[in-house]
């Protein structure tokens, strides 16, 4: 139910998520539960990153909590987070009328769009570490980034057939913007029934922003990550290896069972353990490069390796021409 | 005869792209119809475009093509009739020219006798043509990005099609494309309007039925909607200016189908942070335009031009929300210039060791000794040629240079770099001199914008472009036709327009020798500077191509010194005298090489000439030769240039007395040689011979 929040009635952090899941699902999309290894945004969940690939048609929704160490303030920012939260729609392949069912999502968190200044800015999304890339826009509601909604061109260097929509909604933007509170953390998460007290999101997260932050900054012990990088990265290329070997597995069920997804998780875990190494200022320039091209290689070869046990595994009369 | 309407509907079309598209869909329209033989005379394109389409109407469109009457050559006779009968050649030509064997001519021309046919082709129906050719014409625009959205990827184009209208007339023309059938209905504005579809019953009713939808088509009416609302709403403000800014007006009108323009306010607390940060926030980052107030000062006030109309309620709304959003993102950077100051430019020197300018190269650690080193000779040289310049503000000013790219500020926005660099300087309180120099240190940014304001400024930026060029080229990653990956020719042209325009005493020889490690790579560098010097001398100050090849076969190492030359030539080149000086000297280079390339010497003998009009011309350009000389240390090239031209009597009367070519050869040599020495002397400021005169 909506409360009242600077003379306007508004959603609750958590009412904004179930409208925008409940929104979705009426619309044929599964809903996912939040990937739990650490990522930097919601395409690398594999929940996108991986079902994007091959022919297989999609549609998933889920939120995704996004670390991202180099933005932490310890909590001092009210804009800035080191962990904030992204509901991503991912639709394979989109409707024809992908950018008005878009909208209607707007109108259900309750945004009345006569009242307010929309526009489709181009913003090509890229993450060349995936060799992944889209195009498509930034969508400013009076004069805030709400929605990254990209058409998905390539995914681990392959091009995607079909093509796939990927709408990435910022969750506490949206809420500070619904609510028209000026830091994050006075966000109104959830209401008590009974007796209408307030929980902020500052009351849920400010520790874990004070705490991540001052880990990542200050604490985060430089040479362990390194090693911690080298031995996810070690483990994750001997995988790899071993799945250049899935076609001569002795069943469809050994191959079924070939754990590309672990692969995936440690890279998942290269590239988390790259962002603190970042954050804690211990990557030159010359060294960023290199090391990027390292978790690139492992990236990417997942995405191959999960196309390839894809095409052995999946049988094709299955799918839809 | 009809008009005719195209326009395609898309899913928002990047700001950036429009303009162009808009115009060669156009082009490609008028050249189809044109081509085709459609256009009646008189015949009118107009194009409109918004986010959401592109657009062209053309009056005076034939609905059928005229009849094309076209003869056709077969094969010979010889080949076309055996015995008096037809070949199946014949035959096969005949049936490719749509005729009877009976209808078949014979044609006689050079090569003998060959079958011939009229041919009359029926013109087709436009609209026949028109949804055969249309659908490569709009696969053919150009977009600076592309993608697919249809399985099989049949096609790739900026943003996926929605609709299409194509009428002639009344009548819907069958054009498709990417899979979408063309018809007679377009769409409003989004929110205003909604979905449905618009009916055009026909093209010169397009306008009108869009504007009633929410949807200015017309891109100048929506740009001067825009220029005029920013005026009349920056009027409730006393004594308030909007910022002129063309590009961002460009931005916003391709950015809207209805614009309306709101204004806003931020604290004034704000306005303690530099007008160059929060310039950029606004105007790079919220497309907002700032506002000043009767002195120039920025206002604490902004305009932003939304897509929409909205009541009152929504206006406040509207209004709120994009205060809020700039005063998150103002006292984003306030947060960054406040930690930035925590650790001084000075003391972030040793961090630029971590910073990579280019791999073979080093860090900017190292660039910046490299550039402290060239900085401090070319100041050394302006003193000693009488300009003053504070060298040891130069060299601090080359030490600190690049260490604001390791600032949170630099980082988040990154177009502010050098300018954040002045400003921290400033703060810091190290000197002006020194806070201007980094200030200015990556102007002029192209061949429109100032050049640094100091001394200290220009010997800095000259310095760093020329470690730049110097040290790319000695990696052999020079510039190759369209590819200038490093920026060089614009650092180069930067290099040169300072040069020039602030008249500073340094030679494109120095400079490429002082920013290359080698001497083969200065011979490159000074030669790709001619080739600037070239291009500012034609294309930036506009300069006749002869002129400039004249001034530069003269020398061009001194930039000033050549503008000044250039200038005073294209002066004097309409005098009748440098005319016929001109084609004389012309002549004599003429004669000079044909003589070289039948081995004849030429010597400086005057006294084995005999004619009194050579012996005159010996001694008086002798004489003019000392003057000139004088006229032209003193850089009064127009004057000197005048007194060249009177010698033109002379050498008139040489070439009209005198047979150059003497059957003697001591004679031939002596005329030779003072053909030779007249040359010479008389080609320092320019030569002459390259200047191109009439008849």
């Amino acid at each position: 139910m909506p409360f009242v929040a600077n003379g306007k009635e508004a959603l609750t952090f958590q009412e904004l998520l179930f409208r925008l899941q409940s929104f979705w699902a009426e619309r044929g999309c599964v809903l996912q539960q939040p990937y739990d290894v650490e990522v930097g945004a919601g395409t690398m969940s594999p929940d996108t990153f991986l079902r994007v690939l091959g022919p297989k048609p999609v549609r998933i929704a889920y939120a995704q909590p996004s670390r991202r160490p180099a933005d932490g303030r310890y909590g001092e920012n009210p804009n800035r987070l080191y962990k904030h939260t992204q509901f991503q729609v991912i639709l394979k392949p989109p409707p024809a009328d992908v950018q008005e069912v878009y909208l209607d999502s707007l109108r259900a968190i309750g945004i009345d769009l006569k009242k307010h200044d929309l526009k489709f800015e181009e913003d090509n999304w890229e993450w060349p570490v995936g060799g992944a890339w889209g195009v498509g826009w930034q969508m400013m509601l009076d004069g805030q980034e709400i929605t990254q909604f990209t058409y998905f061109q390539q995914c681990g260097g392959l091009d995607l057939e079909p093509m796939c929509g990927e709408i990435t909604y910022g969750l506490e933007r949206i809420a500070q913007f619904l609510q028209g509170v000026d830091s994050i953390y006075d966000i109104v998460w959830a209401i008590e029934p009974d007796t209408g007290k307030q929980t902020t999101y500052g009351e849920i997260r400010l520790y874990e922003e004070e705490q991540y932050s001052t880990y990542s900054f200050d604490y985060a012990d430089v040479n362990k990550l390194w090693e911690h990088l080298n031995a996810y990265e070690a483990e994750c290329l001997a995988l790899l290896d071993a799945a250049k070997g899935m076609p001569e597995l002795e069943s469809l069920k050994a191959q079924r069972r070939f754990p590309v997804l672990g692969a995936y998780e440690l890279a998942l875990k290269c590239s988390h353990v790259f962002n603190l190494l970042d954050a804690r200022g211990a990557i030159s320039v010359t060294e960023r490069v290199g090391v990027m091209a390292r978790i690139r290689t492992l990236v990417v070869g997942v995405a191959k390796a999960y196309a390839h046990q894809q095409e052995l595994t999946v049988p094709t009369e299955a799918l839809p021409a | 005869m009809a008009d005719f309407l195209f326009e395609i509907g898309l899913e928002e079309v990047p700001a950036r792209m429009i303009a162009s598209a808009q115009a060669e869909l156009a082009t490609r329209v008028e050249t189809l119809l044109g081509r085709e033989r459609l256009l009646e005379e008189g015949s009118f394109v107009t194009s409109y475009s918004t986010p959401r389409r592109l657009a062209v109407l053309v009056t005076g469109v034939r609905t059928q093509q005229p009849d094309a009457v076209e003869e056709m050559l077969g094969p010979s006779l010889k080949v076309a009739y055996k015995d008096g009968e037809p070949t199946p050649a014949a035959a096969a030509f005949a049936k490719k020219a749509g005729v009877s064997l009976s209808d078949l001519k014979t044609v006689t021309n050079a090569k003998g006798e060959y079958l011939g046919a009229t041919v009359t082709r029926p013109g087709k129906a436009a609209a026949e043509v028109i949804a055969a050719e249309m659908p490569k014409e709009i696969a053919g625009i150009y977009w600076a990005k592309n993608m697919y959205w249809r399985a099989g990827k049949p096609e790739r184009f900026v943003r996926p099609v929605k609709w299409m209208i194509a009428l002639l007339g009344e009548a819907v023309v069958p054009v498709e494309f990417a899979g979408v059938s063309a018809g007679n209905t377009t769409r409003g504005h989004r929110i205003l309007f909604g979905a449905d579809a618009i009916t055009i019953a026909r093209p010169s009713e397009y306008l009108a039925a869009l504007e009633k939808a929410f949807v200015l088509a017309d891109v100048a009416v929506r740009r001067q909607k825009i220029r005029k609302a920013l005026d009349a709403v920056t009027r409730t403000v006393s004594g308030a200016r909007w910022r002129e800014d063309l590009e961002l007006v460009e931005t916003v009108t391709h950015l809207t189908e209805w614009p309306y323009v709101v204004p806003g306010s931020f604290e004034t607390g704000y306005l303690e942070l530099p007008e160059e940060v929060l310039v950029t926030v606004m105007r790079d980052h919220q497309k907002y335009f700032a506002v000043e107030d009767a002195g120039g000062k920025l206002a604490a006030h902004f305009l932003t031009v939304l897509n929409i109309e909205p009541d009152a309620e929504g206006l406040e709304i509207i209004r709120t929300g994009n205060e809020r959003v700039l005063s998150a993102r103002f006292n984003d950077a306030r947060f960054f210039w406040e930690f930035d100051q925590k650790t001084t430019l000075v003391n972030r020197m040793e961090n630029l060791k971590h910073v990579t300018f280019q791999k073979d190269l080093g860090s900017y650690f190292a660039k910046a000794e490299r550039v402290r080193k060239v900085a401090a000779e070319l100041a050394r040289l302006c003193e000693e040629r009488k300009t003053d310049a504070d060298a040891a503000a130069l060299d601090q000013a080359a030490t600190i240079a690049k260490t604001d790219l390791t600032c949170e500020l630099v980082k988040e926005f990154t177009e502010l770099q050098g300018v954040v660099g002045g400003l921290y300087a400033r703060a810091q309180g190290l000197s002006e001199t020194v806070a201007l120099a980094v200030y200015d240190q990556y102007l002029p940014a192209s061949m429109e914008d100032a050049v640094p304001r100091t001394v200290e400024g220009l010997l800095l930026s000259i310095s760093d472009k020329a470690d730049t060029i110097g040290g790319m080229f000695g990696l052999g990653l020079e510039p190759t036709g369209s590819k200038d990956p490093f920026g060089l020719r614009r650092a180069a042209n930067g290099i040169v327009k300072m040069l020039a325009e602030a008249k500073l005493p340094l030679l494109l020889s120095e400079i490429a020798g002082l920013g290359s490690e080698h001497s083969a790579t200065a011979t490159k560098v000074e030669q790709f500077f001619t080739e600037r010097v070239e291009f500012y001398l034609k294309d930036v100050k506009g300069y006749a191509y002869d002129v400039v090849k004249a001034v530069q076969a003269a020398g061009a190492d001194d930039v000033p010194d050549a503008v000044a030359r250039a200038q005073a030539v294209t002066e004097v080149r309409g005098s009748e005298d440098f005319a016929a000086i001109s084609a004389a000297f012309k002549r004599m280079k003429n004669i000079l090489t044909q003589a070289r390339e039948k081995g004849e010497n030429a010597a400086w003998t005057p006294d084995f000439l005999v004619e009194p009009a050579e012996r005159t011309l010996a001694e008086q350009s002798g004489r003019l030769a000392a003057w000139v000389e004088g006229q032209r240390r003193e850089k009064q090239y127009v004057e000197a240039l005048q007194t060249i031209a009177t010698l033109r009597p002379h050498v008139d009367a040489f070439f009209d007395k005198v047979m150059v070519m003497a059957p003697e050869e001591r004679l031939r040599a002596a005329r030779l040689g003072l053909l030779n020495r007249v040359l010479q002397d008389f080609s320092r400021i320019a030569d002459f011979s390259e200047i191109v005169t009439a008849g």
